[in-house]
């Protein structure tokens, strides 16, 4: 029970660190982009194929997969997210399954339509169990917690105490006026891009080991992204975050205990959710 | 007649060249009898795209869920030709029924929130549906598809044949019927006050439109016409199976109906030749990766701007 708890919450924890680009990416933009997985999928590869060709060590990849995918965020959105950000959300759907679409048979013609697997270093192999195994802790979805914790508080303490966090969050309340303000906007979306682009292709790497990592990754979990940042709202961490947290404990607890059901309920649990909340739980009331 | 209704009526007036098209279409089983089976495939899932512009063209609604009905649809056809009855006029008016209803549940969904809300709304149902089909396998068949449906003769005449000509027949003349009821449906004062809450909800509401009955009314029909097409889909085929609620072709449908063009009858007829045709060229000379041209194509479609796809001068110019 509290395993499966922990795991919830692992999981969880990663969720949030995958989809808060796309929160930001959301609220900020009003952008609803779908290619975020591919994101994320870049970030695994860049781990496996550094491992695997580079041999560079797991612990040096993870932080790699988060430099390269943040570039490769910077320069998609100079070049071509820029241009969408005006354009009705139809054509921001298409353009950014497009890009999916592109990404998935990419990877499948380079590397290969077979799962990857993340050899993880010895340390983080192992397995604690707590109060004669009514808690059992995988270490590696411990150092999965454990990081995902530091790095929310970092992404908090950036929102709120940097002169940067305060641009952010005034280009969300108003672009206009923030730009009136002397603030650069564009200058702002493309950091900010690239940090939610870069946020993304670390929970990849993290989670290639968790969530699997094959070429049809953005669409499996792009359903999974969509929820958390449709149900947590965009204001704030706190939302996506709560909801990631309760889709990885749902997800997980309902594969456990009823899995002839499995994904049924977490769908069900959010079309309910957006019915009786179409903003989003927490969000801040209309808008 | 006063004004307003003469200015409807000639807006319902088909032109010349329709006259030709349909035409055309009809008899295209005629002259290409070897391609029939592909030319009842085309039809279906143009109907399909008709019935999304519908919803997304004239309504405004951002649906990613678009084939819940189809698969509906296909599911209910296929099953009541199984177990009931194999006439397949009474079993595409079940189909069409059965998924009416299911529209009309699931149109509460898109009355609130976004289009982010409406976009997950529509993508959660679909793949409820596909887990259900997956999960109920004594009744779906599961991930093996729904086999041995074989159906009777439509009207009791024409027996559905190997080289497809009945089943072109029949999927052409059902599509033509839809289309003369969509024309009529789009022109009416019903039509023209979908249009005015797709561009401004808020003033519709204001000058009296009952927003949420019209839009309930669009989304249940929409739905049903998809169900139609699902259920010409199991029946010419004689097959169900879990694809038919994917993601792709609620994407597929999309794309298809973007291409042609949204808001316009003939939008989605000749988005889905456009794109059956693009999927056989490509895939012919690239058959695992043609999503990648699929995906590139939309890139730069977006980039460009729908609306200059056919106006190709204007392709220098900065929008």
């Amino acid at each position: 029970m509290l395993t499966l708890l922990f795991d919830g919450v692992a999981y969880g924890m990663l969720l949030f660190i995958l989809s808060i680009g796309l929160a930001v990416t959301l609220g900020l933009m009003n952008f609803i982009n779908l290619a975020h997985g591919a994101f994320a999928m870049a970030g695994g590869y860049t781990t496996v194929l550094l491992m695997q060709h580079a041999g560079l060590p797991f612990l040096l990849c993870v932080p790699l997969a988060f430099v390269f995918t943040a570039l490769l965020g910077a320069v998609m959105e100079a070049t071509l997210y820029r241009r969408m950000y005006n354009k009705p959300h139809l054509d921001q759907v298409l353009f950014s399954i497009g890009l999916t679409f592109m990404a998935v048979a990419g990877v499948d013609y380079f590397v290969g339509s077979t799962q990857q697997l993340v050899q993880l270093p010895e340390f983080l192999k192992g397995r604690t169990e707590l109060w004669d195994g009514a808690l059992g802790m995988g270490h590696y979805r411990l150092a999965i917690i454990a990081v995902c914790v530091v790095l929310t508080l970092e992404l908090q303490l950036l929102l709120v105490r940097t002169r940067f966090g305060s641009q952010l969050r005034a280009a969300v309340d108003n672009q206009r006026v923030a730009a009136g303000l002397g603030i650069d906007v564009n200058k702002v979306f493309l950091l900010t891009f690239a940090v939610g682009s870069g946020l993304a292709g670390l929970g990849g790497a993290l989670g290639a080991e968790v969530l699997g990592l094959d070429p049809i990754f953005p669409f499996k979990f792009m359903i999974y992204f969509l929820i958390v940042v449709a149900v947590g709202g965009t204001s704030g961490l706190t939302g996506p975050l709560l909801a990631a947290l309760l889709l990885g404990i749902a997800d997980v607890a309902g594969e456990y205990y009823i899995p002839k059901l499995g994904a049924f309920i977490v769908y069900s649990l959010m079309i309910v959710i957006l019915l009786w909340r179409p903003q989003g739980l927490f969000s801040r009331g209309g808008k | 007649m006063n004004r307003s209704a003469l200015s409807l009526s000639l807006a319902a007036k088909p032109r010349w060249w329709e006259f030709a098209l349909w035409a055309f279409l009809l008899s295209l089983p005629l002259l290409l009898p070897t391609h029939a089976l592909l030319i009842s495939e085309i039809t279906v899932i143009a109907l399909f795209a008709m019935s999304l512009d519908l919803i997304l063209g004239y309504s405004g609604i951002l649906s990613l869920g678009h084939a819940a009905f189809f698969g509906m649809g296909a599911y209910s056809a296929a099953l009541f030709a199984k177990h009931i009855n194999p006439d397949p006029l009474l079993g595409l008016a079940v189909a069409t029924s059965v998924t009416a209803l299911l529209g009309a549940i699931c149109s509460l969904g898109i009355l609130r929130g976004s289009d982010l809300t409406r976009l997950m709304v529509t993508l959660g149902v679909a793949l409820i549906l596909q887990e259900l089909a997956n999960k109920l396998d004594f009744i779906t068949g599961g991930a093996d598809g729904l086999q041995g449906v074989v159906m009777g003769p439509v009207l009791g005449q024409f027996e559905f044949d190997l080289m497809g000509q009945t089943a072109a027949w029949y999927t052409l003349s059902t599509t033509l019927a839809v289309f003369l009821l969509l024309r009529q449906v789009v022109v009416s004062p019903f039509g023209f006050s979908l249009q005015a809450i797709r561009d401004n909800a808020l003033r519709a509401q204001a000058i009296g439109i009952p927003v949420y009955a019209r839009l309930i009314a669009a989304y249940t029909l929409a739905a049903a016409l998809a169900g139609m097409a699902g259920g010409l889909q199991a029946q010419t085929t004689g097959f169900a199976s879990l694809d038919v609620f994917g993601f792709d072709r609620s994407a597929d449908v999309l794309l298809m109906l973007v291409i042609g063009g949204t808001g316009w009858l003939w939008g989605g007829i000749v988005g889905a030749v456009v794109f059956k045709s693009l999927h056989s060229i490509i895939s012919a000379w690239t058959p695992q990766y043609w999503t990648f041209w699929l995906g590139l194509f939309l890139v730069l479609l977006m980039l460009v701007g729908r609306a200059r796809l056919i106006r190709p001068w204007t392709w220098g110019r900065r929008a």
